[in-house]
C-alpha cells in the first residue's frame, strides 16, 4: 500500500490546481468545474484520513460534500444562465456590478 | 370642613369655592364632546348655565363674606412640594378675590347669553355653523382660567391662570383663523396679542422668581409679611420685583409699551372683545396691583412709575381713539385708555377707587362692545340673508366694512334699544353723573388732586377727550341719515341679543351705588383683603371740573360730528379740517406700529435672515456636510480595493486564508 502522504500530496495538488483555475479563468464555467476540483481534492484528503485511522466519519462526510456540491452546481448553473440571458456573456471579468 | 367648624362660623361656603373653577369645565367638557348633537341652542344654553352657576356660587360666597369678612384658604391639592417650598392649588376666598369673581362670572354669564345669538349668525356669515360650539368651549375654558388668577392663592397659580386666559385669548382672536386680511389678518392679530403677551409674561415671570429667591415663599399672605423686613434689608428686591411686574401688567393689561396688541384683538368675534379685550381679562394686570398692594405700597418709586404709565396711556389711546374709524377700533382704543385709568389709580395707591373703575368699567364697556355688536349685526343682516338664500357668504361684489362707522349713520331709528343702551354705556364712561362711570372715575380723580396733582391734569384731560370721542361715535353710528344701503335696511337684534345688553345698560346707570360717596360700600367691603384701603374723598371741585369736561367734550362731540351729520361715507371727517395733519397722525394711531416695525420687527427679521443664512446654512450646514465629504473622501482612497472583479474578491480570500493558516501553524 502507498504511504499516506502520496495521497495528501495529490489532494493538496488537486486543490491548488483548483485554486488557480478559479483565479485565473475567465470562464465562468471553467471556474466552476474548479471549484468541483477543489471540492473533491478535500474529499480525497477525507477519505485518506478515514482510511489511516480506520474511522467511517471521513467517508461519511464526504457523500455530503457531493450532495452539497451538487446541490451548488444546480443553483450556480441557473445562474449562470441567468446571467447569460441578461448580458450575453459569462466572462467574469465583465461581472463588475460590485465595483465600489 | 368638619362639622365643629361648621358650628362655629356658621354655613361657611369657602368650601364652594373650587366649583367656580369646576362648573365652566364641567361646561366645556360637556360641549367638546356632546356639542355637536345639543344644537346651537343646547350648546350655548349649557355654556350660559356653566358660567351662570359660578356666579351662583360667587353670591353665595359674597354673602358669607358680608358676615364673616376675613380673608379665608381652602387647600385643595398639593402641587408642587420641594424641600420648603410648598405651592399648592389653594383658592383664597377674600373680598378682593370674590369681587373679581362676581364681575368675571356675572357680566360673564350676560355675554355667554348675547353670544348665543350673535354667534348664531357669525358663523353663518362666516360659512361654517359647525364651529358654533367650539366657541363656547373657549368661552367656558376662558372662566375656568380666569377664576383660577382671581382666586389663586400664591403667585404660581395666579401665573396659571394668567398664562390660561392668555391662551383663551389667542384661540379667540384667532377663531376664524382662516379669515381676514389675505386670509391670515386673523390668525397674524391671534399671534401678534400672544407674542406681546409673552414680553409681559416674562416679566412677572422674573417677578416670582425674584419673590421665591428672597422670600422662599409665594403664598400671598407669608410674602407681604415678610415683605417689610425684606424692603429694609433689600430695598432694591422690592423695586424690582414691582418694576417687572409692571412689564406683565403693561402686557395685560395693554398699557405702554405693549399696548399694541389690543386694538389688532378686534379681530375676534364682538362677543370675545366684550368679555375678554374689555371687561375681565385685560383688567387682571389692575387686580395684580392691587392683590400686590402689599408690596407697591413699599417702593415709592415704582409707584410712581406705574401711576405715569396708567396716565400716559390713558392720555395716549384716547388721542387714537378720536381717528379711528372701525366701531369696534375705537372701543378698543379707549378699554386701552380706561385701563390707564385703572393702572394710575393703584399706582397711586388709589386700590379701591382702581377696583371701583375696574367693576364700572367692566360694566360699561361690555355693553358698550355688545351693543356694537348689535350694530354689526344689524349692518350684516343684508349679507347674511344673501348668504343664507345662495347658500355661500359675501358674494355681492359691494361688500362694504360692516364695522366701519362711516357706512352707519340714522341707526338710532332702525335700531332704538340698541340706540338707548348704547347711549347709557357711553355716557358712563364719559363720566356724566350719576351713572356708574362718573363716581369711579371722579373718585379716581380726587384721590389723584391730593397725592399727584401733575397726574390729575393726564387725566382730566383724558376725560375730555373721552367725551369727544363718546359723542364723535354715538353721533356718527346712529344720527343723522344712513350712509349705505346696510344701514338703511338695519333692524333691531333679537331679545337674546337685547335683553343682556338692557340688564347691562341697567348695571351701567346704577352701577355707581357700590360704592356711592358717604356710603363707601365697596370700600369698607374691601378693606378686608386689599392693605392700606384709604377713604376715598369726594371733593366737589373735582366733581364739578370733570363733569363740565364730560360735557364740554359731549357738546364739543355733538359739535363737530352730531350738528351737521356727516352726509356720505366718503366725505372727509371734519376733524380733519380742524386738525389737519395731527389728526393724519391719530389716525395712523401715530404710527406706533410702525415704530415696532422698525425698531423691533425688522432688526429682529433681519437678524433671523443673518442666522438662517450665515450661521444655519454656512456653519451649522458646513460641518454637516464636510463630515459627509469627509467619508466620501476617506472612502476614495481605499475604493480600489473592490474594482469588482470576483477573481480579485477569490484572490483576496485566498491570501488572507493562506496568511490565517500559516499564523496557525508557525506560531
Amino acid at each position: 500500500m502507498e504511504p499516506v502522504i502520496n495521497y495528501l500530496l495529490l489532494s493538496g495538488v488537486l486543490f491548488s490546481l483548483g485554486v488557480l483555475g478559479v483565479l485565473m479563468r475567465r470562464n465562468a464555467i471553467v471556474v466552476f468545474m474548479s471549484l468541483e476540483l477543489m471540492f473533491n481534492a478535500a474529499n480525497l484528503a477525507f477519505i485518506t484520513f478515514a482510511r489511516m485511522y480506520s474511522a467511517l466519519d471521513g467517508q461519511v462526510f464526504v457523500f455530503f460534500v457531493m450532495a452539497v456540491a451538487a446541490a451548488e452546481v444546480a443553483v450556480g448553473l441557473a445562474l449562470m444562465v441567468a446571467i447569460f440571458r441578461s448580458r450575453r456573456s459569462i466572462d467574469m471579468d465583465q461581472l463588475n456590478s460590485m465595483k465600489g | 370642613m368638619t362639622f365643629v367648624q361648621l358650628m362655629e362660623t356658621g354655613w361657611n361656603t369657602v368650601g364652594l369655592a373650587p366649583w367656580v373653577v369646576f362648573l365652566p369645565i364641567a361646561g366645556l367638557l360637556a360641549n367638546l364632546m356632546f356639542g355637536k348633537y345639543l344644537g346651537e341652542r343646547g350648546a350655548g344654553v349649557l355654556a350660559s348655565l356653566a358660567s351662570g352657576l359660578a356666579f351662583g356660587v360667587s353670591i353665595l360666597m359674597a354673602l358669607n363674606l358680608a358676615s364673616y369678612p376675613e380673608p379665608q384658604v381652602l387647600k385643595l391639592a398639593q402641587w408642587i412640594s420641594v424641600g420648603s417650598f410648598n405651592a399648592g392649588w389653594d383658592f383664597r376666598v377674600d373680598t378682593l378675590s370674590v369681587t373679581m369673581m362676581l364681575v368675571v362670572s356675572g357680566v360673564g354669564t350676560l355675554i355667554h347669553i348675547f353670544a348665543i345669538g350673535y354667534m348664531h349668525s357669525d358663523v353663518r356669515l362666516n360659512g361654517d355653523p359647525g364651529r358654533y360650539s367650539r366657541f363656547f368651549v373657549f368661552f367656558n375654558l376662558f372662566i375656568a382660567a380666569m377664576m383660577v388668577l382671581v382666586t389663586a392663592n400664591n403667585y404660581l397659580m395666579l401665573f396659571v391662570g394668567w398664562e390660561g386666559v392668555g391662551l383663551c385669548s389667542y384661540l379667540l382672536i384667532g377663531f376664524w383663523f382662516e379669515k381676514g386680511k389675505d386670509g391670515i389678518g386673523n390668525a397674524l392679530a391671534a399671534k401678534k396679542a400672544f407674542i406681546t403677551n409673552r414680553i409681559g409674561d416674562f416679566g412677572l415671570l422674573l417677578a416670582i422668581f425674584l419673590l421665591f429667591w428672597n422670600f422662599g415663599s409665594l403664598d400671598f399672605d407669608a410674602v407681604f409679611q415678610k415683605a417689610h423686613e425684606v424692603a429694609k434689608v433689600m430695598p432694591g428686591v422690592i423695586q424690582a420685583i414691582t418694576l417687572l411686574m409692571l412689564l406683565g401688567v403693561a402686557g395685560k393689561s395693554a398699557q405702554l409699551p405693549l399696548f399694541v396688541w389690543l386694538p389688532d384683538a378686534m379681530a375676534g368675534p364682538t362677543p370675545v372683545s366684550a368679555l375678554i379685550h374689555a371687561a375681565t381679562m385685560v383688567t387682571a394686570g389692575v387686580y395684580l396691583i392691587a392683590r400686590s398692594a402689599g408690596l407697591y405700597v413699599l417702593d415709592v418709586s415704582a409707584q410712581l412709575v406705574v401711576t405715569w404709565v396708567g396716565a400716559l396711556t390713558a392720555l395716549f389711546a384716547a388721542t387714537i381713539a378720536l381717528g379711528q374709524n372701525d366701531i369696534k377700533k375705537v372701543l378698543a382704543y379707549s378699554t386701552i385708555s380706561q385701563l390707564g385709568y385703572m393702572v394710575a389709580a393703584v399706582g397711586m395707591g388709589a386700590f379701591v377707587a382702581g377696583m371701583f373703575h375696574l367693576v364700572t368699567h367692566a360694566f360699561f364697556k361690555a355693553l358698550l362692545f355688545l351693543a356694537a355688536g348689535s350694530v354689526i349685526l344689524g349692518m350684516e343682516r343684508r349679507a347674511l340673508e344673501a348668504g343664507s338664500h345662495h347658500g355661500e357668504t359675501h358674494t355681492d361684489g359691494h361688500a362694504i366694512d360692516p364695522q366701519d362707522m362711516r357706512n352707519m349713520g340714522g341707526l338710532r331709528s332702525r335700531m332704538p334699544l340698541t340706540f338707548w343702551v348704547f347711549l347709557a354705556g357711553a355716557l358712563a364712561l364719559a363720566g356724566v353723573a350719576p351713572l356708574a362711570g362718573f363716581f369711579s372715575k371722579d373718585e379716581i380723580l380726587a384721590y389723584a388732586l391730593v397725592h399727584q396733582p401733575a397726574v390729575l391734569v393726564v387725566l382730566a384731560l383724558t376725560a375730555l377727550l373721552t367725551a369727544f370721542y363718546v359723542a364723535r361715535q354715538v353721533s356718527l353710528v346712529f344720527l343723522g341719515n344712513p350712509r349705505s344701503l346696510e344701514a338703511h335696511t338695519a333692524v333691531e337684534s333679537k331679545p337674546v341679543l337685547t335683553i343682556p345688553l338692557v340688564i347691562l345698560a341697567l348695571l351701567s346707570i346704577f352701577g355707581g351705588l357700590v360704592n356711592l360717596p358717604g356710603i363707601h360700600f365697596l370700600e369698607t367691603w374691601l378693606e378686608h383683603s386689599v392693605q392700606a384701603a384709604e377713604k376715598g374723598e369726594f371733593i366737589l371741585g373735582v366733581v364739578l371740573v370733570s363733569l363740565m369736561l364730560a360735557l364740554s367734550g359731549l357738546l364739543l362731540g355733538w359739535w363737530v360730528y352730531g350738528r351737521r351729520p356727516v352726509s356720505s361715507a366718503a366725505s372727509a371727517d371734519p376733524l380733519q379740517a380742524v386738525l389737519g395733519r395731527l389728526f393724519v397722525a391719530v389716525q395712523n394711531k401715530w404710527w406706533v406700529d410702525e415704530f415696532y416695525d422698525w425698531l423691533i420687527i425688522k432688526p429682529f427679521q433681519r437678524l433671523s435672515h443673518f442666522f438662517a443664512k450665515a450661521v444655519d446654512e454656512m456653519v451649522i450646514d458646513g460641518v454637516v456636510n464636510g463630515l459627509g465629504y469627509a467619508a466620501i473622501f476617506a472612502a476614495s482612497l481605499i475604493r480600489f480595493l473592490h474594482g469588482g472583479l470576483a477573481r480579485s474578491y477569490a484572490l483576496m480570500m485566498v491570501v488572507g486564508v493562506t496568511i490565517i493558516l500559516a499564523y496557525l501553524i508557525l506560531r
